[in-house]
């Protein structure tokens, strides 16, 4: 105890309390020159975040939505403090970790609908209905691919079933046209009716 | 303005002048700059030829482009320098990339007359941040600047919060740095001599900067 409080004593006496709470202002706390290089550091970070955050959007842009968005600090420009520029950076980095966690959890299930798709090529008939697109996989463009059976209802007492490829994405001309048709069929009729467009299904799902 | 930079001439250009950043600012964010060129133009339609440009850029400029160009160094130097300066570049875009929005929500670079368009397509092909301003109105040498206490921006209620980053003539703040032109000082349907304005930040190539001014001067002419 003799120890403590000999401590204690050299400690009230090399800083004393007031000096301590009297920090008000950045001259105060002499710090200044640090400060400046610590908000430099801290901008470097958030260049260097931001870029990593870039990235990542761009990865993940057509197959999953990552949050990317970090409130303004300021409402019009001027340079921000070291507390200020130590939150954004925090902001970032927790944008980051997020985006990560997104593209793994979507990498996983990309990759499990890549196995689903490797089983249902080899044995289409324990796969009946399952229908998997190319957006399931995370591969640009349309398509999917579905186990259907061959020759209808006869397939489906027989067991013949097979995995059917669509042809890929409709062509512009070729969607253009049944606008036009379809436009063309609801001004015959009278009718508001709508523009004929088959929904695809953005997980693999059975049917029947 | 002082200057005389605008006489047009066939091969050759002058070089844009260089502006001033107040020290601790230039302490702060090195790299900082801003550089002009004066310019003899009339606003109004755009002609044929400016026109028949934004619809080639709008050719080459695709969804995928849009989405890469945060990545791209100098539309990233940007970003980043929003970042530093408080703004969200997702909610206060940056040129380039308010450009690409517009790009992809419209479906084509419209035309917005001139000097816009002229401004437009350096800000396309360079990313360089510019802006215009009716030379007329500016007086002396641009610079960048924090406000002063009890400064305001000319046509804006209330005063400038102190600290706010603006550019500058040398009697008064001019518009606020990547935000609104001061009341007077935009170009107008009157103006007869623009103020090109690049705002350089850490980044973003001299080179990149020489380039926009003199491509925007060089469609504006």
């Amino acid at each position: 105890m003799d120890g403590c409080g000999d401590a204690a004593v050299i400690y009230t006496q090399a800083r004393p309390m007031p000096d301590l709470l009297a920090r008000e202002s950045p001259a105060a706390l002499r710090v200044g020159a640090d400060e400046r290089l610590a908000r430099a550091e801290l901008r470097r970070q958030v260049g260097r975040l931001e870029r990593q955050l870039a990235g990542l959007v761009a990865e993940g842009f057509g197959r999953v939505v990552i949050e990317h968005r970090v409130d303004a600090v300021a409402a019009e420009p001027r340079p921000l403090d070291l507390g200020e520029l130590e939150r954004l950076r925090d902001e970032l980095a927790d944008r980051i970790a997020d985006a990560r966690a997104t593209l793994r959890e979507r990498a996983r299930t990309e990759a499990d609908n890549r196995e689903l798709l490797r089983q249902m090529i080899a044995s289409p008939a324990d796969f009946k209905w399952v229908q998997v697109s190319r957006d399931d996989l995370g591969e640009p463009g349309c398509g999917h691919w579905h186990s259907r059976p061959r020759l209808g209802p006869l397939g489906m007492l027989m067991g013949w079933w097979r995995v059917r490829v669509s042809s890929g994405c409709p062509l512009a001309g070729r969607l253009a046209a049944v606008e036009q048709e379809v436009e063309g069929q609801a001004s015959e009729k009278g009718t508001g009716a709508e523009t004929g467009c088959v929904p695809v299904p953005t997980a693999p799902h059975r049917r029947g | 303005m002082s200057g005389g930079a605008a006489e047009p001439q066939i091969g050759w250009e002058p070089a844009p002048e260089q502006g001033w950043v107040a020290p601790h600012l230039a302490a702060e964010f090195p790299g900082l700059g801003i550089a002009w060129v004066e310019v003899d133009a009339r606003p109004g339609r755009s002609p044929e030829p400016v026109r028949r440009r934004l619809r080639g850029l709008s050719d080459r400029f695709y969804g995928a482009q849009a989405i890469r160009l945060r990545e791209q160094p100098v539309p990233w130097a940007y970003r980043v320098f929003f970042r530093q300066i408080g703004l969200d570049p997702d909610r206060t875009r940056t040129p380039i990339e308010q450009l690409a929005f517009d790009r992809l929500h419209d479906g084509a670079f419209k035309s917005h007359g001139l000097p816009a368009d002229a401004l437009n397509v350096a800000i396309v092909e360079t990313g360089v941040a510019l802006r215009a301003f009716d030379a007329d109105r500016l007086e002396g040498r641009l610079c960048i600047r924090d406000s002063a206490p009890g400064e305001s921006l000319a046509g804006r209620p209330g005063e400038l919060a102190q600290g706010t980053l603006v550019l500058a003539d040398e009697r008064r703040p001019v518009a606020l740095l990547f935000g609104g032109t001061a009341e007077g000082h935009g170009v107008e349907a009157h103006s007869r001599r623009l103020t090109i304005v690049a705002v350089q930040v850490k980044g973003v190539p001299q080179m990149a900067v020489e380039e926009a001014l003199w491509m925007a001067a060089a469609t504006l002419r």
